[in-house]
């Protein structure tokens, strides 16, 4: 990763409308939608977001509506991952499907501010600060959705999974 | 051995893991999928996993009701590669724009029943839960990996179960009971779990509004939510063949990680908001909040009973010169109907403007969208900050009644007001 991601911080229930309004969803032009990203929680996200930067939530992330763009929009923008006390289901499907991490932990969203530089140990279940001096700790990404992740997200997966299929066992083993 | 959930029945048979428990994953093949102008998502992933013709297209239901009729070329265009790609894949069930909303449709249409799996690319597909089938939400991508390959890792949720009890007061309506259960369990008291509402208020309600009670639950977090199905189920599906035998439900010991009881006997006219569903009050402490726009439709209320509660509001009354009112049937039998009985005619003459059926304003894009400043009071499901159009306009969700009385006042009003 270069240069040293950002931590975007955000409250409990951020909706599917927050992220990526109704009114934008005419168009599936990833590039249109990472455009209006996160506008109803902050302006100034779509404009200050870079490659590798890391969104910190509270409970509930995602809520709403089950569009996909709310995914499309966060990933096509450089979000790397999400970290929250909890996600949606179907926001949480979405990411995963996606190929964007999306990981739980009890205390980032207290340990860190907006704009905190941080790095992210997905594997390790870390996100510390540069100094090392915060650590919060990550909940352990469950298998099943690990192996979809693993492979980059669903369309790979499934990819792999037909291809296995046409040669041997339908389950898949993560690489 | 205790007892088993609807829930654990339903994906346990599913999946083939006839002995599956809550909190298991498990691989569920689906009885039914449901898209709709995201169907254009669907297809553009399901093709970048090289494949060319779903899985089971007779399980394949699609109705194009988002932005409908088309609101941009862009639409427009979406619109008709979905029809082209329904031709090629031979899939019969499609519905096309004016024939409704797909919640409703699939309810009214019988295309779901009693027992099923039901997979839909929209949040709102819990609704389908009033006729007692386990359906839930899924994105675009997913549905793509369900056309690829039949199935889907669902983990199997825990159950909470409302017990609803009393009888509603004249003025009050299931929409009142739903967002009196939202401030109950909050935006997120039901995360991954099956709502089940069961009691006697339960035993006298009918499907349009058991249908709310479903469609709400998402607004709680829940993965699916049914009423349990009984006598009024089983007539739903009357001169629907094949009869409907043993309905699928939660066994008497099961266990259920939550209960919840409500007397909905005292229980007034509720209107929620700003921003959020939890938000709920009794109507009278929104009372003189001024309106610039009533919306009354949605795969929420939009339905004949919702047109009648309305219509009894607005007879020989006029919608007030500081608002509008705008109505969009959730289909076009409920669209028929009104007019039959009069109450599209109730609703026109009284100043509403009647919009095809479809979702209409409800997610912002067309029909009604609201400019900064503007203050909303909807019949819909949400009421997020910018869903409607501007994020400086302000939306108040309650039940049709509610939104018809605060059509006349130009303000948040008590339908009991205009009720004989």
């Amino acid at each position: 990763m270069s240069g040293k991601p950002r931590i975007w911080l955000f409250g409990d229930d951020v909706n599917t409308d927050l992220i990526i309004p109704g009114r934008y969803l005419d168009s599936y032009d990833p590039a249109h939608l990472a455009s209006h990203a996160m506008e109803g929680a902050n302006k100034d996200f779509a404009a200050g977001v870079t490659e590798g930067d890391i969104i910190v939530a509270g409970g509930n992330f995602g809520c709403g509506s089950s569009r996909e763009q709310a995914v499309i929009a966060l990933k096509r923008s450089g979000v790397q991952a999400i970290i929250a006390r909890s996600f949606a289901r179907i926001f949480y499907r979405n990411a995963i499907n996606l190929g964007l991490p999306v990981v739980v932990s009890d205390t980032a969203d207290s340990l860190f501010k907006d704009g905190d530089s941080a790095l992210l140990e997905v594997e390790a279940g870390t996100l510390a600060s540069l100094d090392g001096t915060k650590v919060a700790a990550l909940d352990k990404i469950p298998n099943h959705v690990r192996v979809i992740l693993d492979h980059g997200g669903l369309i790979p997966y499934v990819k792999a999974k037909i291809e296995k299929k046409k040669s041997g066992p339908i389950l898949l083993k993560r690489k | 051995m205790a007892g088993r959930t609807f829930a654990e029945k339903v994906l346990g048979r599913a999946s083939g893991k006839t002995k599956a428990k809550a909190g298991e994953i498990v691989e569920a093949s689906p009885d039914l999928v449901m898209s709709h102008e995201n169907t254009f998502l669907v297809n553009k992933a399901f093709s970048e996993m090289g494949l060319s013709r779903p899985w089971n297209p007779d399980r394949i239901a699609i109705v194009l009701d988002h932005r409908t009729p088309a609101n941009t070329a862009q639409t427009a265009e979406v619109h008709s590669r979905i029809r082209k790609l329904v031709n090629e894949y031979g899939i019969k069930r499609f519905y096309d724009a004016g024939e409704g909303i797909c919640h409703q449709l699939l309810v009214e249409e019988r295309l779901v029943r009693p027992g099923q799996l039901v997979l839909g690319t929209d949040s709102h597909t819990t609704t389908a839960g009033a006729i007692g089938a386990f359906a839930t939400g899924v994105g675009a991508t997913e549905m793509a990996g369900v056309w690829a390959t039949g199935s889907l890792w669902l983990r199997i949720p825990e159950t909470h179960r409302v017990e609803l009890s009393g009888h509603l007061q004249k003025g009050t309506y299931p929409k009142d009971v739903a967002l009196r259960i939202a401030s109950m369990i909050g935006p997120s008291g039901a995360d991954y779990k099956c709502i089940e509402f069961n009691g006697s208020l339960i035993q006298d309600m009918p499907i349009a509004g058991r249908m709310v009670l479903c469609n709400m639950s998402v607004e709680m977090g829940a993965k699916a939510a049914i009423v349990v199905p009984d006598a009024v189920t089983r007539e739903w599906f009357r001169g629907y063949a094949p009869p409907v035998k043993d309905m699928v439900m939660s066994d008497p010991d099961a266990a259920f990680e939550r209960r919840i009881e409500a007397d909905v006997s005292k229980l007034g006219p509720l209107v929620a908001g700003p921003d959020k569903v939890e938000l709920s009050r009794s109507v009278d402490e929104f009372e003189g909040v001024g309106i610039d726009q009533a919306f009354i439709g949605t795969c929420t209320n939009g339905r004949l009973e919702d047109l009648i509660a309305a219509a009894e509001v607005l007879k020989g009354r006029k919608v007030s010169p500081s608002c509008r009112l705008i109505v969009a049937p959730a289909s076009r039998k409920i669209l028929v109907d009104a007019i039959d009985m009069g109450v599209a005619q109730t609703i026109i003459s009284a100043g509403g403007t009647l919009l095809p059926p479809g979702c209409g304003p409800c997610l912002g894009s067309h029909e009604g969208v609201l400019g900064p400043g503007e203050v909303c009071i909807s019949s819909s499901n949400r009421n997020f900050r910018g869903r409607m159009g501007s994020e400086e306009a302000v939306i108040y969700l309650a039940s049709p009644a509610t939104v018809a009385a605060s059509a006349i006042e130009g303000k948040i009003a008590d339908p009991r007001r205009f009720l004989r």
